[in-house]
């Protein structure tokens, strides 16, 4: 599996507010077996800590988590633990135990599963090479054979200060059956949100502002002028002689659309090949990661999780963009990875020179470890040299 | 008659504004908020002041809402020195007066409210307040509005400097420890009140509500004892909680926000008496034109935006669901179709519509055209959405290709003022669209509507102003 799979999701027209476009997705037929719930966590401005297992933790405000439930019975679903929404009793600062973890109750495990929405994805991101260096070559420094990229940090903005992002959703008028939506920030792709079932959707729905959006997306938002409707045309060629005819025409408008969302501007999202890695398995669901092949040509760029079935459809999908620093910085650890972290190797295989490549690792921020001393003096050899 | 383009341009301003001052209120809408809304409005009210004045006037003859006819009257007031000479005075001043005579006296009382504070102090002022107060005390006295607008009669008087010789409400509001009792039995009551349960149940609602929570009245006890007091849409305000009332004689729009206000469950329950009472008050509207409309199919939108927002809740919806039963009794006996953009048409009941969903307006328009009804009614908001812009489409293609003969006839009411666009939104140049406030004025608006199909003239339109000036005038006091 190398690809997002929205198969039985079908687009429907763009509602645009602003800069803001929102493209619903609706499932003719919901999926049974699987349902999400939202759980509030904290107030305002509490930190979320979560304890990975292996000694590392991963600390972010983390504003609710989903619980995934595919226990098949409705009924059961507003047992212990699942909220809808409401004020939760407030804790200064949270401690979660592992982003993906199943429901315990009465000692015995119970057919759901509560996970960190976007953060599963995010942490995928972060921890990319977390290790560090796999050879001791002289120019790494102490810290970084020690303690590796630790710690690791990337910033986002909340939904709330994206502008016009919280408008843009409450006027949002949620289709029948809609199971999805598709969030463009100047007719770029910011998100892509893809839930089981309508009900789910509804409630999940106003989630969307409480998420984590790159910088670029703020950027597009803040900077960018609102976008054009993409308004339906019948072109009034005489051809239109009944009411049918004139259906028809309505039609094809539709279709049109659809096809054109898909092809045009969501291709990015659709047709780059992810690395897909599994988090969890529940009986026939699978909670993935997908990380993108960092590529530097210029296309849009998502991490993100999603749960597919055993056909491969998703039934839940939640990506994240990357802005262009932080593609850079994947694409740079990538490579150096590859290369065995060997710096003038790396150096060869992107084609520059030893000093640049210094100058990018500094500049993606990593500067701490590298061991500049060494580095100084391997500069001035190939200098010389 | 020659138009030119100024005309032209004259009409549709005008329109525009009429259009504006029948919807917008100022408050918050679904898509805009409050200061969006006041800003837009102060503009257009001040650019159609300036620029053609004799009309901004003449709109207090029409059914504009009461926020802009206070808007216009204050304006008018505060500017009175660039009217045209003392004729333009004299027929400003009938139309105030005619006007104010119409608004719920609180109303009239913040305007005076906002001159005082504005500093209008004119002759003409002061004449159009005193007239204003005389009227009052001629038809009930002023004892009543001493007791329930008091602070607000207060303003009044004493910023025209009115006396009041002789009179106990002097007393009453400048110096209310000068007298151990009075003559009238509502400034008695009210002193009364004061220790004396009793006398709070013949005192106005509104006054009497703060006694009883003085002297601690169980609120049930207190709405049962004090309904005879309240006035109509007290009663229905009150109706969850109060006695019951006959439903049937409040008007359409508030009956409709009320069926919408109740919990789905309840409508079920008492759909029977609720439908009969919408029914009811349809049938009153429709008067002489019931079942004179022929064949009638209405397009209503019942998406997520018709809830409103959290100052005018579900207004858009109660609007729709107002003119549902209103065309129900205006088509001919059984010739009624109704489509809800949410897909349910046939078999559907009426009180069960919820605000939820996208707003298909192209596909239900088709659905609508299916029947060649005699008329089309479309009642939306105008922000088309499944796919954007096909109801414009729709309605072009038809009216050109399949229906060039006119034999259906299209109309747009549209009850949400957009800002950006200072006049409500339109779904197609060649549908005419027409704001509306509450389902009542439909049959008005309809014919108004002609005018907004961009081919009548600024003359024509002046005669129609001064055909209703002069019905608006005769059935003044004065």
């Amino acid at each position: 599996m190398t690809r997002i799979d929205l198969t039985g999701l079908e687009v429907r027209p763009a509602q645009v507010w602003g800069g803001v476009r929102l493209v619903p997705l609706v499932r003719a037929v919901p999926v049974e077996g699987l349902r999400l719930h939202r759980e509030v966590y904290g107030g305002h401005g509490d930190g979320g800590s979560v304890d990975l297992g292996d000694r590392t933790t991963y600390t972010s405000y983390v504003p609710h988590g989903f619980v995934a439930d595919w226990s098949g019975g409705g009924a059961e679903a507003a047992a212990y633990g699942t909220r809808l929404g409401g004020d939760p009793p407030t804790v200064p600062v949270r401690h979660h135990h592992r982003l993906a973890k199943r429901r315990r109750g009465d000692g015995r495990s119970e057919k759901r599963l509560r996970f960190l929405p976007l953060h599963i994805a995010l942490e995928g991101y972060l921890a990319l090479h977390f290790g560090g260096p796999s050879v001791i070559w002289e120019e790494w420094s102490q810290q970084a054979v020690r303690r590796g990229l630790s710690p690791r940090a990337e910033a986002a903005y909340a939904g709330w200060s994206v502008p016009g992002l919280a408008e843009a959703l409450r006027i949002f008028e949620i289709h029948p059956g809609q199971c999805g939506l598709m969030l463009y920030v100047a007719d770029s792709l910011a998100a892509a949100f893809v839930v089981p079932h309508p009900d789910d959707y509804r409630v999940l729905h106003p989630t969307l502002i409480e998420d984590l959006y790159g910088d670029l997306v703020h950027q597009y938002a803040f900077y960018g002028a609102p976008v054009p409707e993409f308004r339906a045309r019948i072109r009034d060629t005489g051809r239109i002689r009944t009411l049918a005819d004139l259906r028809a025409a309505a039609r094809a408008q539709e279709r049109s659309w659809a096809e054109s969302h898909g092809t045009l501007m969501a291709r990015d999202l659709l047709e780059t090949p992810y690395a897909f890695e599994r988090v969890y398995r529940m009986d026939s669901y699978d909670l993935h990661r997908l990380l993108p092949p960092f590529r530097r040509t210029g296309e849009e760029q998502h991490i993100g999780e999603l749960i597919t079935d055993h056909k491969g459809r998703t039934l839940y999908l939640k990506t994240f963009r990357l802005s262009e620093n932080q593609i850079r910085r994947g694409h740079l650890l990538r490579r150096l990875a590859d290369c065995d972290w060997h710096l003038g190797r790396t150096a060869e295989a992107l084609g520059t020179t030893y000093a640049e490549l210094v100058r990018r690792v500094e500049g993606a921020g990593f500067s701490s470890l590298l061991n500049w001393h060494v580095v100084a003096q391997r500069i001035r050899e190939t200098q010389e040299s | 008659m020659p138009e030119t383009y100024a005309d032209l341009i004259a009409a549709e301003d005008v329109l525009l504004f009429v259009n504006a001052a029948v919807t917008a209120t100022g408050q918050r809408e679904f898509r805009s908020s409050a200061g969006e809304q006041r800003l837009s409005l102060a503009f257009l009210h001040e650019y159609v002041r300036v620029n053609y004045r004799p009309v901004y006037a003449a709109a207090l003859a029409l059914d504009i809402n009461d926020h802009n006819a206070v808007t216009i009257v204050e304006q008018l007031l505060r500017t009175a020195d660039e009217a045209d000479g003392p004729t333009g005075k004299r027929a400003e001043g009938r139309l105030i007066a005619a006007r104010l005579a119409l608004l719920p006296p609180q109303r009239v009382y913040r305007l005076f409210r906002a001159l005082r504070a504005a500093k209008v102090n004119n002759r003409r002022t002061r004449a159009i307040v005193r007239d204003w107060l005389a009227g009052r005390a001629a038809s009930g006295g002023l004892a009543h509005d001493a007791v329930k607008y008091r602070s607000g009669l207060k303003t009044a008087a004493r910023h025209v400097h009115r006396r009041f010789p002789g009179d106990e409400s002097g007393d009453f509001l400048f110096a209310p420890g000068r007298r151990v009792r009075y003559e009238h039995a509502a400034l008695d009551a009210y002193r009364r009140a004061h220790y004396e349960q009793g006398a709070l149940y013949e005192l106005p609602f509104t006054v009497a509500e703060g006694f009883a929570a003085k002297h601690g009245v169980p609120r049930a006890v207190f709405l049962e004892r004090i309904a005879p007091r309240m006035t109509r849409l007290e009663r229905l305000r009150t109706q969850r909680s109060g006695p019951a009332t006959d439903l049937a004689a409040m008007p359409l729009t508030r009956l409709a926000l009320f069926v919408l206000s109740l919990p789905f469950g309840e409508r079920a329950a008492r759909r029977a008496e609720l439908t009969g009472a919408l029914r009811a008050a349809a049938g009153r509207v429709a008067g002489p034109y019931a079942g004179t409309w022929g064949r009638v199919a209405a397009v209503l939108d019942d998406s997520h935006s018709s809830s409103g927002s959290a100052v005018k809740r579900r207004r858009p919806l109660a609007v729709a669901l107002g003119c549902h039963f209103l065309l129900e009794a205006l088509a001919a006996p059984g010739a009624y179709s109704a489509h809800w953009t949410s897909g349910t048409s046939g078999g559907f009941d009426p009180l069960l519509v919820r605000p939820w969903g996208p707003t298909p307006l192209g596909t239900r328009i088709l659905d609508a055209l299916e029947a060649a009804p005699d008329r089309l009614v479309i009642v939306s908001d105008g922000w088309d959405n499944a796919p954007p812009g096909l109801a414009g489409e729709v309605l072009r293609v038809w009216r050109t290709r399949l229906d060039p003969e006119r034999r259906t006839s299209v109309v747009h009411v549209n009850p949400v003022y957009d800002t950006a666009g200072f006049d409500v939104r339109r779904l197609a140049p060649s549908v005419p669209t027409a704001g509306i406030r509450d389902a009542e004025d439909l049959a008005a608006l309809v014919e108004i509507a002609q005018f907004a199909e961009g081919r009548t003239g600024f003359a024509e339109l002046r005669a129609y102003l001064d055909r209703r000036v002069e019905l608006f005038l005769k059935g003044a006091p004065r």
